[in-house]
């Protein structure tokens, strides 16, 4: 039985491979529909990822003349990076036996690792856009990565673990306990959510308007497969910043160790707590105006302060 | 089972309540600040029923009454009302940058915290954790008053502080007599009117509302 169970995990582990690449495009698609339909446009479906990931395959690469081989590699290891990460994170079960390859502080080594890439890759080419981008992405990085180590370590405090599926265990199957410093973690990592995936209050994904753009920046000179590649690598960044999210502060209903029979239930929660949180992220989206740029430190001090407080809390009340 | 529960309850009020208190630390717009006072307003009535109902102590549940009817629904009326007809609605200017303002507002909570806890060894309630986050929002209250430089921003900030105090006197020591409480509120609410008599006495002198003009009063 012990065999089978090994097995079944990794057979497991393989399947959420699969699944997380296959389906972090929908869940962008879903963000851009709610956010579609918020505005009282129609909208262009939750396909729409995928359509344009075919357009961008079935197309030929251009690439400048001064660009480096750094230029050309940086599309796959920002792919591989976004993969890995959104492929251990505990989404539906507990045990992923690749899990044990990165805690959450190498989670966040592997994010910061795709950054450095794609910001080099950015400047590569030694264009005004890509180094600007990449400078003010490295600002914001900067600032976001802190309070997101902050909210990884509130929850590491409580659960005595910095590995994620004994966290998530700790938290969903124990008993009920309402923990206050979560409720701040939770803020500030939904501040950093909204700064790490270029999103409104910090950037805006859908424009390319000079003076206010940065990941757009960055990726300006990037065609075909590579372009495709990057955007399927910021989709499964977005997914794996929600399931981080769910999965720190709503893991209630994932399923136990070796327990089989509660996959499909998990599945169904997991499910519906995507599509919630992808309504929410475009509501909050809509309602909330993008800050100028300089205003963005400060934002992302905000969300270290919040951080520091939910631990700070955590050592005054034990919870 | 039931009494830990709630305790975590009110723990996870408290915590709502310094980050109201951090909220109103960092907000530039007046009638956000306005609102927010009467959100925190309200999570310390709620606060407050909730040790009522988990200590059995009834004359808690009058001043949760009192506290919803005076802070989360007379007072930010009546602010609401003064900021209209003194038609403040500009950004208030604050005399540090607010990062810098947070980094400090961290700093106080930190010796609020350390500071509170030999205090909390003394008291024997169930609440007593919480006599450090009350002493922190008094002191963020405090900090606001001392960084803003608008007249109904540092009232904001005094009622604020007030509400601190009262959460401390809740959470430390199962609350004040009711005397004292309707005293209390009387007061406050007195002190609204008198500031906001203030404010039209100010503006008339100064054409504003900013108090660094106050400093010509003094004789040279």
């Amino acid at each position: 039985m012990e065999k089978y169970q090994l097995l079944f995990a990794v057979l497991f582990q393989l399947a959420q491979l699969v699944l997380v690449v296959v389906f972090a495009p929908l869940l962008t698609g879903w963000v851009n529909q709610c956010q579609a339909w918020l505005q009282n446009r129609s909208g262009a479906g939750v396909l729409q990822p995928y359509r344009v990931l075919r357009k961008l395959f079935s197309k030929d690469a251009v690439i400048a003349h001064n660009a480096s081989p750094l230029f050309r590699v940086t599309p796959y290891i920002v792919f591989g990076c976004m993969w890995l990460a959104a492929a251990i994170i505990p989404i539906i079960a507990v045990d992923l036996p690749f899990s044990m390859a990165a805690d959450v502080i190498a989670l966040v080594g592997v994010f910061a690792v795709a950054r450095v890439f794609i910001s080099l890759a950015a400047m590569d080419i030694g264009t005004a856009f890509g180094s600007m981008g990449a400078r003010r992405e490295m600002l914001v990085s900067f600032l976001a990565e802190p309070a997101l180590l902050m909210v990884f370590f509130t929850a590491s405090m409580i659960s005595h673990s910095t590995q994620l599926p004994v966290i998530v265990d700790t938290l969903a199957h124990h008993q009920f306990v309402l923990y206050p410093s979560l409720a701040f973690a939770a803020l500030a990592f939904l501040m950093v959510l909204l700064a790490e995936n270029a999103r409104i209050p910090v950037d805006n994904p859908s424009t390319h308007l000079e003076l206010t753009m940065i990941h757009e920046a960055m990726i300006l000179e990037y065609s075909a497969r590579h372009l495709a590649l990057i955007e399927w690598a910021s989709s499964l960044k977005l997914f794996a910043y929600i399931t981080i999210g769910i999965a720190l502060f709503l893991p209630h209903g994932i399923a136990e160790v070796g327990n089989w029979a509660g996959l499909p239930l998990a599945i169904v929660a997991l499910l519906l707590k995507l599509v919630l949180a992808g309504a929410a992220l475009a509501v909050f989206e809509i309602v909330s105006a993008k800050l100028r740029i300089f205003r963005a430190p400060e934002f992302l001090a905000t969300a270290f302060l919040l951080a520091v407080l939910g631990l700070l809390i955590h050592f005054l009340l034990g919870a | 089972m039931q009494t830990p529960f709630l305790l975590q309850f009110i723990n996870l009020l408290a915590a709502l309540l310094l980050l109201i208190a951090f909220a109103m630390l960092t907000q530039r717009r007046i009638l956000s600040l306005i609102n927010l006072f009467a959100l925190q307003g309200a999570v310390l009535s709620l606060s407050t029923f909730v040790v009522a109902f988990s200590t059995s102590q009834h004359h808690l549940y009058y001043s949760a009454g009192l506290t919803l009817l005076l802070k989360v629904l007379l007072l930010p009326w009546l602010l609401h009302r003064l900021i209209r007809k003194l038609n403040v609605r500009w950004d208030v200017e604050t005399l540090i940058n607010i990062p810098t303002t947070m980094l400090v507002g961290i700093s106080l909570v930190i010796f609020s915290f350390n500071l509170a806890a030999p205090i909390a060894q003394l008291s024997e309630g169930l609440t007593r954790g919480l006599i450090g986050i009350a002493l922190a929002s008094v002191l963020l209250s405090l900090l606001m008053m001392l960084t803003r430089r608008k007249a109904v921003s540092q009232v904001v900030a005094f009622l604020s502080l007030e509400n601190g105090l009262f959460f401390a006197a809740t959470s430390a020591t199962q609350g004040m007599p009711l005397v004292v409480e309707l005293g209390i509120a009387l007061d406050v609410l007195v002190a609204t009117f008198i500031f906001g008599i203030f404010f039209f006495q100010i503006r008339e002198t100064f054409d504003s509302l900013d108090i660094a003009h106050m400093e010509k009063l003094k004789d040279d």
